[in-house]
């Protein structure tokens, strides 16, 4: 299961996100990593720092991408910009897939900057996963698409989130990126039980997952990425592994970082569910 | 729902995430028609057992201005010190509900700032002139950051120059005028809030070992060249007449043109002129400044 045809069949382990905070210790003292994960966006640039430091990375470890700016559900067309700088990276990094979220976030050019949620309507699955088609084309590397976190929810859906990521991944041939965080913060947002979710995604598409932290006020649970990872979510971590076997795991923590030691020590946490599921197999049928 | 429809939802949603907050930071209760935007959200965001739907709406109303506001402040620290924050406030908003990102990445969000000051000068007066400097020098500082580094001309081919021939600088090159001493507030600024990290400039490190720097700029016309070299950004100050050489090729002049633009109104002797225009040479070879134009370059 760990390694499919949505991870370049790879076999990766517990990466960390890398971010600018810890390049210092990266460079300087080489921590053993099994991969890093790095936002697209941030390296598709013309020069400069950002690559160098892209480039020394490259040379030791192994790199994955993940984007924000895709957009796979907006309505209007890829920008051929955004792709041609995009393929670039792919060529540098030689990302054995690549993963960006089932969200839209721009029109008509402008951007939001931010993740929003789908309408989860049959002719919205098939225009996303047409998008998600022609980019692989483009590209010419395994997709894996992101469940998001979510605050609102249309009055147009016709279906549920998890039955729409199906729809989509089924009619987009893709992966899938499973945001085992994400799903706890819309389950608390939405009222549903986070399980089903997870028992519904079909375990043979799932290329990666990410685990996160996340913050609760009063009425709502904001996806922050600032925290360790919390029981329920690693609760849910482990039903995953379970059903898709050790699959390449990604600790997310983007604001509010600690050291390099602390964000590692927090992501080999992961290996406890890895390694008893070495040991047993997973339930699901590899694709 | 078809594809127009998915459209007309997703511009829908764009306007009131996009829209302005109040003064509060929170989402506003009427728009620019007086409609409720309460209605507007109840008509298409559903509501759940704790919040309404204008209240989820404006979980990213908040969250759009907010990203926003942290980048752009990221950016110009500069400006806001020379305007102040109440000030600094003021334009930000203002500038970015006129210029929303029409890129992938929040780095560009700046792109139009200085030409936004320039027509809008009643956000930073009385400090206009040094206020568009430093958007210019802060904006010149993320260009040479990370934009391109095309082949520089080679000796042969400096030697091989005439009157008509015609130059390009170094994309990562970028040219600032201003009337004050903005480059070592900015270096002030941004030393006092991070330290000298490793994206310093020369004059970071010039700054350690001067006295400590007023973040309010002198008074004085500067040059400068914001460039990078090994992965760091630098202000070099130019000479007026290295400064309109530059300007000159930058605008597509030929060499001729361009060093008859360096030296008009120059004090400079004529055998002054001949020296300034060998060790500028030397000095713009050894940086490799200069390039081919595109076009020639790609004929």
């Amino acid at each position: 299961m760990p390694a499919n045809r949505f991870n370049g069949f790879k076999d990766y382990g517990v990466g960390i996100g890398l971010r600018v905070p810890h390049y210092r210790h990266i460079l300087e003292k080489k921590p053993v990593v099994d991969w890093f994960e790095i936002i697209s966006e941030n390296y598709m640039v013309d020069a400069g720092r950002p690559l160098s430091v892209l480039d020394n990375i490259l040379e030791q470890y192994r790199v994955v991408q993940h984007g924000v700016s895709m957009y796979f559900g907006s309505a209007e067309p890829h920008s051929r910009e955004h792709l041609r700088r995009l393929k670039e990276l792919v060529r540098r990094t030689k990302t054995p897939w690549l993963s960006d979220h089932l969200c839209w976030g721009s029109v008509d050019g402008t951007y939001t900057h931010d993740l929003l949620p789908m309408p989860y309507t049959f002719e919205a699955a098939r225009l996303t996963a047409e998008k998600i088609r022609q980019a692989q084309d483009f590209l010419e590397v395994p997709i894996a698409v992101e469940n998001v976190s979510s605050y609102a929810e249309f009055h147009v859906s016709q279906m549920t989130e998890w039955e729409f990521l199906n729809e989509v991944v089924e009619h987009a041939d893709c992966g899938i990126l499973l945001d085992v965080n994400n799903i706890y913060v819309s389950s608390q947002n939405h009222n549903f039980d986070p399980h089903i979710y997870v028992n519904s995604v079909p375990a043979e598409r799932v290329a990666q997952i990410h685990i996160a932290g996340h913050s609760r006020f009063e009425k709502y649970i904001l996806d922050t990425h600032d925290h360790p990872v919390l029981d329920p979510v690693w609760a849910l971590y482990a039903r995953a592994i379970e059903r898709c076997g050790p699959t390449a795991t990604l600790l997310e923590w983007d604001d509010s970082i600690p050291s390099f030691e602390e964000v590692h020590a927090e992501a080999l946490k992961a290996n406890r569910y890895l390694k008893s599921q070495t040991e047993t197999p997973a339930l699901a049928v590899t694709a | 729902m078809n594809a127009p429809e998915l459209h007309a939802l997703q511009q829908r949603m764009a306007a009131a995430v996009m829209r302005p907050l109040t003064r509060e930071e929170q989402m506003r209760r009427r728009d620019e028609q007086g409609q409720s935007i309460a209605d507007e959200a109840s008509a298409f965001i559903k509501p759940n057992d704790r919040l309404s739907s204008f209240e989820r709406l404006e979980i990213y109303n908040r969250q759009y201005w907010f990203r926003l506001f942290s980048s752009f402040e990221e950016d110009f620290p500069g400006l806001k010190s020379i305007v102040g924050t109440r000030r600094f406030e003021r334009l930000m908003r203002a500038y970015l509900e006129a210029h929303p990102s029409r890129s992938f990445t929040l780095r560009n969000l700046g792109s139009s700032l200085v030409a936004w000051l320039e027509k809008n000068p009643e956000y930073t007066h009385p400090k206009t002139g040094d206020a568009i400097a430093m958007a210019a020098l802060e904006w010149a500082h993320i260009e040479a950051f990370d934009n391109e580094r095309r082949a520089p001309l080679s000796t042969n081919e400096i030697a091989a120059l005439d009157d008509t021939s015609r130059l390009e600088l170094q994309p990562y090159l970028r040219l600032v005028e201003a009337p004050s001493a903005v480059d070592d507030a900015l270096i002030a600024i941004r030393d006092a809030s991070q330290g000298a990290g490793p994206q310093a400039s020369n004059a970071m490190q010039i700054h350690l070992v001067r006295s400590v720097r007023s973040r309010k700029p002198a008074p004085g016309k500067i040059y400068l060249a914001i460039h990078r070299h090994e992965d760091s950004v630098y202000y070099k100050r130019l000479s007026r007449e290295d400064y309109l050489l530059l300007r000159a090729f930058e605008r597509g002049a030929s060499l001729g043109e361009a060093i008859e633009a360096a030296f008009a109104h120059s004090t400079l002797s004529e055998s002054d002129r001949a020296n300034q225009i060998q060790s500028t040479f030397h000095y713009l070879m050894q940086m490799g400044w200069l390039c081919t134009p595109r076009m020639m370059e790609s004929q």
